[in-house]
């Protein structure tokens, strides 16, 4: 209920998405599927989005990047939408809980990178130089998963950080290393992946201490249920598999 | 600025209109009424970090609004009266920050005046100065977004001034200097009036440019506008309680100064 009232941010980014989707044609899916993902999975999750085109004339998919508790919310105030793929469990849990899917599949998961930019210019070199005074540090905001995730690794690896800006989503933490304002930031390690050159990546040891999941349903409401089942399929088969290790994306 | 009138006196095709506006405007902060959690009101208030946000806000907002009016008066001059060359040009420069994405524009302030910024790096090389990620940095977002506010307001005050009376000025021998102190000044003190609580309100509620350029830190860059979007991640209650803090702040304020400037101007 407390989350509905959410709804402040939500619909705007709404009109325009079709429903005259119509699904079987018996030969493959076509029509329009939507399909709402976590910010993390643009690079990749387009990528699939044009092959699952490519083989299906006649298929148009649309989506919504965004973060996961923004598109949590506005799939509860009834957006039409066949795929949610979430960057955590708890976001996919409150479309669960408002009975609108049903058992969600893990197919992703996703850990903490520093990321530095190019030439290391603070000579960071792990993750107890996050509290030093005199870098420019910045973490996620603790209410984000990228953040929550980031007060479990420094906790639990024993460093107190020194931030100087708590980001409210992990591509602002990253546009700030790219900009080389930051000397350093605890980002997720497909942003470093599809990030290019200007920023390189520190791996975190124990970063698997938290761990990040990413769930995807089809809506139980989904106005195109075939496409969105054949979306979901390509993600799970190898060659979805090998694309989200390509983008930097762990196996669940 | 009330005057004699004859009945209500508004046309029918005006009254339908109008108050759809009103609805319109008013049913949003309406619905954040009817679903704020009275029952834990006091506790969100006292929450850790609610003043401090608050007090950055107010203080900051205020500063953008000095900064704006110690340069945008003078550049609303310029833009009305002047006959510089190129002048539309400039206006429409003037204006790009109320086109831009505030998200935009913080990554624009970045590029002149942060650390490796245009400006920025030499300030560092120079003075060991660095502006990001201070509350400097707020206020100078704050500017960026809010001062178009207030130079179109004036400029649109000056033009509508009549020009005769700095003429008159003039030929009584004032300087332009002193014509602009003691004629047109006091002739748009009101359209400065409006712009300046146009451009205060804008400052209060900006959230992308402080977010990107000065960032988000407790007690140092983080305003109002700021922990309301951190809070509707996780605590949407709260949100709501953190928004009505901030409305029922800017709301109080501008009518204690309306009621000053309305006395004023009746003596």
């Amino acid at each position: 209920m407390r989350r509905r009232l959410a709804l402040l941010a939500a619909t705007g980014l709404l009109a325009g998405c079709g429903t005259d989707a119509s699904g079987d044609d018996g030969n493959g899916p076509s029509g329009t599927l939507t399909v709402f993902a976590a910010a993390s999975l643009t690079d990749v999750f387009t990528e699939l989005g044009d092959q699952l085109e490519d083989e299906n004339a006649g298929l148009e998919v649309r989506f919504n990047f965004a973060g996961s508790s923004a598109l949590a919310t506005q799939i509860t105030q009834s957006a039409p939408v066949d795929v949610f793929a979430s960057a955590d469990e708890p976001q996919m849990q409150v479309v669960v809980d408002a009975g609108l899917a049903d058992r969600p599949e893990v197919f992703a998961a996703n850990v903490l990178e520093i990321a530095v930019p190019r030439g290391n210019p603070g000579g960071v070199t792990g993750l107890a130089d996050l509290g030093r005074d005199e870098l420019a540090v910045a973490l996620c905001a603790p209410e984000v998963p990228c953040g929550s995730a980031a007060e479990q690794v420094l906790a639990s690896a024993g460093i107190t950080a020194a931030p100087d800006t708590l980001d409210e989503d992990v591509r602002a933490a990253l546009t700030k290393v790219e900009l080389g304002e930051v000397d350093a930031a605890l980002v997720y390690a497909s942003d470093v992946a599809t990030a290019g050159g200007e920023v390189e990546g520190i791996p975190v040891p124990d970063a698997e201490e938290a761990l990040n999941v990413y769930p995807v349903c089809v809506l139980a409401d989904a106005p195109n249920p075939a496409a969105a089942q054949a979306f979901v399929e390509l993600l799970r088969s190898d060659r979805g598999r090998e694309a989200l290790a390509d983008a930097g994306f762990r196996e669940p | 600025m009330s005057r004699p009138r004859e009945g209500t006196g508004v046309p029918l095709p005006l009254v339908v209109p109008a108050a759809l506006a009103v609805a319109f405007l008013v049913l949003p902060v309406i619905g954040l009424l009817v679903r704020t959690p009275w029952s834990s009101l006091g506790e969100q208030l006292t929450a850790p970090g609610v003043g401090e946000a608050l007090r950055l806000s107010l203080v900051s907002a205020t500063a953008a609004t000095g900064a704006s009016l110690l340069l945008g008066v003078p550049l609303a001059w310029v833009l009305a009266r002047s006959r510089i060359r190129g002048r539309s040009v400039l206006r429409a420069l003037v204006t790009v920050p109320l086109v831009l994405p505030p998200v935009v524009g913080g990554v624009a302030l970045f590029l002149v005046l942060g650390r490796q910024g245009i400006v920025g790096s030499w300030l560092d090389d120079a003075f060991g100065i660095t502006i990001p990620f201070t509350t400097t940095a707020v206020v100078i977002a704050e500017t960026f977004v809010a001062m178009p506010f207030l130079v179109i307001s004036v400029e649109g005050a000056l033009r509508a001034a009549d020009a005769r009376f700095e003429d008159v000025a003039a030929t009584l021998g004032a300087d332009r200097w002193t014509t602009f102190r003691t004629v047109t000044l006091p002739l748009v003190a009101p359209g400065i009036a409006a712009g300046a609580v146009l451009c205060w309100a804008r400052a209060l509620g900006e959230f992308g440019a402080t977010i990107t350029f000065a960032g988000n830190f407790p007690g140092t860059t983080q305003t109002m506008p700021l922990a309301v979007y951190l809070a509707l991640q996780r605590d949407p209650e709260a949100a709501v309680v953190l928004s009505l803090v901030l409305l029922g702040v800017s709301l109080a304020t501008l009518l204690l100064l309306r009621d000053r400037w309305l006395r004023g101007a009746a003596s």
